[in-house]
């Protein structure tokens, strides 16, 4: 981690706009920008700062980015992005991309991605990536020039698709599993969340009618008014205060999504193992297969059966120099074949071992959040019921007052 | 004074309407430990003034029922004390517990009875302990009695007979239980009641054997002969208005009127947050689960997570204990209240109607003071009554915010409790 981006720069998106413009299709839409701010750590002498840089970038610009960082890395569990649509929400919520919360929370998302990315020790390194922090103009083009889009596996894309792999690695199918295991759990916990926070809304402001209905009620009252009308103001204070606390329930529920979508990612390497896998073992089936078919040419038996040996025993035997011919060829493409599986299985060892120790930083990466999510969620809830004790105190001395 | 510190205010049931039956009974029931409270009826009757407390207190509202304001302190705190004595337990002489609710089939119908244990140390009772069944039916005779005997004073709520809108079901526990405590308060607010305890047929439902009942049920005045009267009263009231309706009641009313409405408010929204607890604690059941499913994937974080599923436990339970604590406490009593608003109003309307014969009455023969004394008496014990049951009402009030409050408080300690031992975790 020492040399990380994150260590030697700040960096922030510290605003979003909304903007119109054309898009590529020449039709007018409504978007926003986000504005990204960097300076320099390192050179801060007597109070001088660095100047801050600064550019603005728009969400699909984001996407693109992570797209080029996922196929130029595949063995690296590249950090997702907040979320396109607003999910999991509950009522009160919008689902509106331009709602200025849902914009806000995405605003501090795109930060976390981007020093995400800055503190991987090897994904920081990027010139790309550098390039998008620092360079406005004429960085699509860059991208595009890598020509990282011929490199994507199609394959991964298509996430249902299955590959009878004979030999994975016990690890990558565990860790498979495990995402799938993470993803759907993570996203069950998000749904119920979005619903007891809904229920809990409710009971909160409905207390805000007793503030009402006592007020009311204070008014014909002679001794008991002026308990009742303070009770009541605290139960306005009551009813107010869930705002807070599910905006804050809110970061937390962000912490966790990062997490689900992380799991995407995590299943993204071991698909990529996966495919390797099973082209090694194509790889590797075609090549005896080939061996195979030169040995029976070259002793002229026929161990399986096959369309060739039907044929010759149908139209009879080839030339001697047909023969040779097909032998000399084979041998040539056994060779390649060879070479070829000699690459693809170091290729698959290099790949396991990258990938298995970016997995092993990211396991302590997620276990470290999570535990600190956890708490934090812990620690709200306690400020949650220590209100609430507060407000009941409070209003249970104006009753008795009454 | 402390002895006689017993001795009811408004001294004895009204007879003024009905032939007296009670008045009667009640007079001689009393016998020799309530010598000093016969005379201070009699002293009444004569409209005298006595060294006794209560009937000096009594006496200073007869003597300003038009002008009677309820802010005036000396009677309202003087009743207070009254009002105080009888509730504390210490002075207490007669204890009633309705409860072992059975059903009984016949060949026409099926009705739960209540068993009705008395314990007393009153002399007019020739034991000190009865145990009787009674069911719904009776509680309804028993309270159409003290009506009409007692006209003019707040008779409390009887639970309803059947609750449309909880569509609950007749015969299921929940609701029994329900009546069954509410057939308990109504009892025993009556037993408190320093005028309606000591009403006979009160006694009779306390003690008599099932077939004794039903004789005397046959017997007493016939209901059409007061509904015929009740009519004219309510004719002659509309006919003719009600003119000089003392100020303080027409405050009574326009009271009464907001309060209704507003414990009617009150009402509705305890029962909204009863519901909107009730499915956050269904959602919160689903919560706690996944956390557990979830530390099943895990290593690291999994003792973090479990600890998790079980605080969410405890806040479920929690939960639980918050709603049991509103529909105990919270949701029964405002109900009470909103049936007592619904009383309460009638019973201002009887006082109007009585106030109304006695205008008419004043009008048609203005000479008989002996009348014009009869009812004016009759007003007088209303106004004691009602400010009674004001200050009454009042001091329940308060004690049971103060109930609810300290279960919402055990609540919220509870859940924070159980959070602060996941943080150490």
């Amino acid at each position: 981690m020492e040399d990380c981006l994150a260590k030697k720069m700040e960096i922030t998106v510290s605003e979003a706009e909304k903007r119109t413009g054309r898009n590529a299709m020449n039709i007018q839409e409504t978007y926003t920008a986000y504005l990204i701010e960097t300076r320099a750590v390192e050179s801060q002498t007597e109070g001088q700062c660095a100047p801050v840089e600064s550019l603005w970038r728009r969400y699909s610009e984001f996407e693109l980015l992570r797209n080029y960082l996922s196929v130029t890395y595949p063995h690296i569990v590249v950090p997702p992005l907040p979320e396109k649509r607003a999910d999991f929400v509950w009522h009160k919520l919008s689902a509106d991309n331009m709602d200025p919360d849902f914009v806000e929370r995405r605003r501090i998302g795109l930060e976390n991605f981007l020093l995400r990315v800055a503190s991987h020790p090897v994904l920081c390194q990027d010139k790309i990536f550098y390039a998008f922090l620092m360079q406005e103009g004429g960085w699509k083009e860059m991208v595009n020039e890598t020509g990282f889009q011929l490199k994507a596996d199609s394959r991964l894309k298509a996430l249902n698709a299955t590959f009878r792999v004979k030999n994975p690695d016990k690890r990558f199918t565990e860790l498979k599993h495990y995402s799938d295991e993470l993803q759907s759990v993570i996203s069950h916990l998000l749904r119920v969340r979005a619903r007891v926070a809904d229920r809990l809304y409710g009971v909160y402001k409905v207390h805000g009618n007793y503030g009402r209905v006592f007020s009311e009620w204070s008014a014909i009252e002679k001794e008991m008014g002026d308990g009742l009308q303070s009770a009541g103001h605290h139960m306005d204070v009551y009813a107010a205060s869930i705002d807070d606390i599910l905006e804050e329930e809110e970061h937390y529920a962000d912490q966790l999504k990062e997490y689900l979508f992380y799991a995407e990612a995590l299943r993204a390497v071991c698909r990529k193992h996966e495919l390797m896998q099973y082209d090694l073992e194509m790889a590797a089936q075609d090549l005896t297969s080939k061996k195979q078919q030169c040995e029976e040419l070259a002793t002229g038996t026929v161990r399986t059966f096959s369309l060739k040996g039907m044929t010759s025993k149908l139209f009879g035997q080839e030339t001697p120099e047909q023969r040779e011919a097909k032998i000399k060829v084979l041998e040539e493409q056994i060779r390649e074949g060879e070479e070829q599986l000699k690459s693809k299985n170091l290729e698959g060892r290099d790949f396991v071992k990258s990938a298995w120790a970016d997995i092993e930083r990211f396991k302590e990466q997620k276990n470290h959040d999570l535990k600190e999510a956890l708490i934090s969620y812990a620690v709200m809830q306690i400020s949650m019921c220590k209100k609430g004790i507060q407000v009941w105190t409070n209003a249970k001395e104006c009753f008795s007052k009454m | 004074m402390e002895a006689e510190g017993r001795v009811q205010g408004p001294p004895l049931p009204a007879g003024g309407e009905g032939p007296g039956v009670d008045w009667h009974l009640a007079a001689g029931a009393l016998g020799t430990a309530r010598g000093p409270l016969l005379a201070a009826a009699e002293v009444l009757a004569l409209d005298d003034e006595e060294d006794d407390l209560e009937v000096f207190s009594k006496d200073a509202s007869l003597a300003e029922v038009n002008s009677f304001s309820p802010s005036v302190p000396i009677s309202p705190s003087s009743m207070i004390n009254q009002y105080k004595f009888e509730d504390g337990p210490e002075l207490r002489d007669l204890f009633i517990t309705v409860d072992d609710p059975e059903s009984h089939i016949t060949a026409i119908e099926t009705f739960i009875t209540y068993r009705v244990v008395t314990k007393t140390t009153r002399g007019e009772f020739d034991s000190s302990e009865y145990e009787v069944r009674r069911r719904y039916q009776d509680f309804l005779w028993l309270k159409s009695r003290l009506e009409e005997a007692h006209p003019t004073l707040i008779i409390p709520p009887l639970p309803e007979k059947f609750i449309m809108k909880g569509m609950v079901e007749r015969f299921s526990d929940e609701f029994i239980e329900t009546r069954r405590k509410a057939l308990h308060k109504f009892l025993n607010r009556i037993a408190d009641h320093p005028t309606l305890t000591f009403n006979e047929d009160f006694k009779i439902f306390l003690t008599a054997q099932a077939w004794e009942l039903s004789s005397h049920k046959k017997q007493g005045p016939g209901l059409l002969s007061r509904m015929g009267q009740t009519v004219r009263a309510v004719a002659s009231s509309v006919r003719g208005g009600v003119r000089n309706r003392p100020e303080m009641f027409t405050e009574m009313n326009n009271y009464m009127e907001t309060f209704s409405q507003k414990i009617n408010l009150l009402d509705k929204i305890a029962h909204r947050i009863y519901k909107e607890e009730r499915d956050y604690f269904n959602e919160m059941k689903e919560y706690g689960p996944i956390h557990t499913l979830w530390s099943a994937s895990e290593e690291d974080v999994a003792d973090s997570l479990k600890g998790i599923a079980s605080c969410i436990e405890h806040c479920c339970r929690a939960t639980e204990k918050r709603m049991a604590g509103l529909s105990e406490h919270l949701l029964p009593i405002l109900h009470e209240y909103v049936l007592y608003s619904e009383i309460l109003m009638g019973v201002l309307k009887r006082r109007d109607q009585i106030q109304g014969e006695l205008d008419s009455k004043v009008d048609a023969l203005a000479n008989k003071k002996t009348e014009k004394d009869l009812f004016s008496e009759e007003i007088g014990k209303l106004e004691d009554k009602v400010e009674r049951a004001n200050n009454a009402l009042k001091a329940d009030w308060d004690r049971w915010k103060q109930n609810m409050q300290w279960d919402m408080r055990s609540t919220f300690t509870n859940v924070a409790e159980n959070n602060l031992h996941y943080y150490e975790e």
